[in-house]
């Protein structure tokens, strides 16, 4: 048996599907994949805008440059989804909306947390977790909580 | 704001509605269960396929309009339509329907949908990954920033906004059960609901397993089902001469909001009030004529049913976080202050996508209805961000 072999028998490949790219949005998944949270920012205005899309909606501008984020947020809300299972994920997962300090929403992952301890409003910092492809995509846990731990 | 509906309002009429059995197992294409229905809403009409001359119809739809045309026998298509929004815009045919009639476009439109949301290629509430970051129109183009993230379905999507709803005004799982019960004692005595003799209490919707925690227990969600429906519209003056009692669509709208979507509507500041109904509402209760106390029986899209509380409030029928009291006090009962979904639902009776709403919309102002409300002659029917009042004031 090869170390290879041994690697990948004790830790699971990712399971988690890839984000879907496009010349619009590629910009914030390849930083993720990097382990940054990044958002667009115009260069009109300077309105900040997730999720992307070409054109500023306020001052119509086509020019944007894209600048991180803190990662720090608070829980707008939340589901704790049991059914249907999808084999790419451990059950019950946590859906969770993000509000970023920035002003920014996010669709994300909570973990960290025992279902019965999640409330809205929690304190919650982002993490990166593994997609099937290589990638990564982020993630949050209450502020203190440790490492997030494994695809969900 | 003018009157957006003046130059419509009233001039054309459902004058025909047709439907199959609703079913968890169609055994014949989506193409095949809309021809019965279009036949049967013609024949409903006293009409045949050559005299339809428009065909409406919402995205998510299975039927390719080209193999409709040539299964029913259309002659001629003056007048064709796809609503954006899936379910969501599944009363904009009546919209477009009208519009297309009262400005002469067309003369006999028929709306329908066909689907098979249990038997079919994917279970329409199943957890499937996306092919594409567009949606088809459908309105649900924020599924991709939900894929990554295992939220890949209707339930779960929306269930985002059902939690922060429940959050904001203190709803309970058993508050929003009630109306839940309600649909289901309309559906027991409908013999073409999925809910027909099968009685549901409280009790057991409590013990319904869960789909999403805190917000959709099983019972909960709309049963996904096979089957089509179908609506034959045309001129006030034309219904005259047909058999039917003419049922006028007096109003109809429409309203989406900036950054609003279907069923991922997760970007909008506020997720605890659907918007995008309060301005349908604006616009229906605006400038058509009609009032709240209108209407005699409501008919809203209930795929989970704490979109149907979150209507209730945002289409203004109370205030608020009001909803969960509305329906304690027994309101969307036969006997209430707003008989609603009198046909069990999507609910009780079954999905076809929001349009069966219609056919129970139909059959209260005709008093064909199996829970008639007596002496109903204005009913709401709506989906989120479209809608339409029917009367036969």
């Amino acid at each position: 048996m090869t170390a290879a072999d041994v690697s990948s028998a004790a830790v699971p490949p990712p399971r988690r599907p890839a984000p879907l790219l496009t010349d619009d949005n590629a910009f914030f998944w390849e930083a993720a994949d990097e382990g940054r949270l990044v958002v667009q920012r115009c260069q009109g205005c300077g309105r900040l805008r997730h999720p992307p899309r070409p054109m500023c909606p306020d001052c119509l501008s086509l020019e944007f440059e894209v600048v991180p984020l803190s990662g720090r947020g608070s829980l707008y809300s939340y589901a704790i989804l049991h059914h249907p299972r999808h084999p790419a994920f451990d059950y019950p997962l946590i859906a969770a909306l993000v509000d970023l300090e920035e002003g920014i929403r996010l669709v994300s992952n909570l973990s960290g947390v025992e279902a019965a301890d999640i409330e809205i409003g929690m304190e919650l910092e982002v993490g990166f977790a593994a997609t099937e492809n290589g990638g990564a995509v982020p993630v949050f846990r209450p502020v203190g909580a440790g490492q997030l731990g494994g695809a969900s | 704001m003018s009157a957006p509906g003046s130059s419509f309002a009233g001039k054309a009429a459902i004058v025909g509605i047709g439907q199959t059995e609703f079913s968890r197992h169609a055994g014949r294409t989506e193409l095949q269960l809309a021809c019965e229905a279009v036949t049967a809403a013609l024949d409903d009409a006293g009409l045949t396929p050559g005299d339809v001359d428009g065909l409406v119809s919402y995205t998510v739809d299975p039927v390719e309009e080209t193999e409709l045309v040539r299964s029913v026998g259309i002659a001629e298509v003056a007048y064709s339509s796809r609503i954006p929004y899936g379910g969501g815009g599944s009363m904009g045919v009546l919209l477009h329907a009208a519009s297309a009639v009262a400005s002469g476009a067309a003369e006999v439109v028929v709306a329908y949908r066909a689907i098979r949301a249990r038997s079919g290629a994917t279970r329409f509430g199943g957890a499937k990954v996306a092919p594409s970051p567009t949606s088809g129109h459908s309105g649900t183009t924020a599924m991709q920033w939900c894929m990554p993230f295992g939220v890949l379905t209707p339930a779960s999507w929306m269930a985002l906004n059902s939690t922060r709803y429940m959050h904001e005004f203190g709803v309970r799982s058993e508050d929003i059960g009630r109306a839940v019960v309600q649909l289901r004692a309309y559906a027991l005595t409908n013999p073409a609901a999925w809910g027909y003799q099968r009685p549901m209490t409280l009790e057991d919707h409590q013990a319904s397993r869960w789909i999403v925690e805190p917000c959709i227990h099983l019972l909960d969600c709309c049963q996904e089902t096979d089957g089509s429906v179908a609506v034959v519209i045309t001129s006030r003056e034309r219904a005259d001469d047909l058999p039917q009692l003419p049922v006028a669509i007096g109003a109809a709208a429409g309203a989406g909001l900036f950054e609003q979507e279907i069923a991922t509507d997760h970007y909008r500041g506020d997720l605890s009030v659907m918007e995008g109904s309060v301005a349908l509402a604006r616009r229906l209760f605006g400038s058509f004529g009609f009032d709240r106390e209108d209407i005699d029986v409501a008919m809203i899209y209930d795929a989970f049913s704490p979109i149907l509380l979150m209507q209730l409030e945002a289409l203004g029928f109370c205030g608020p976080g009001e909803a969960k009291d509305f329906v304690a006090e027994g309101n969307l009962g036969p006997d209430g202050s707003l008989p609603c979904n009198t046909n069990g639902g999507l609910i009780g009776e079954g999905y076809i996508h929001g349009l069966n709403l219609v056919l129970e919309g139909t059959r209260q102002l005709r008093g064909t209805a199996v829970n008639q409300i007596p002496g109903a002659r204005t009913v709401l029917v709506t989906a989120s961000r479209t809608g339409a009042i029917l009367s036969t004031r």
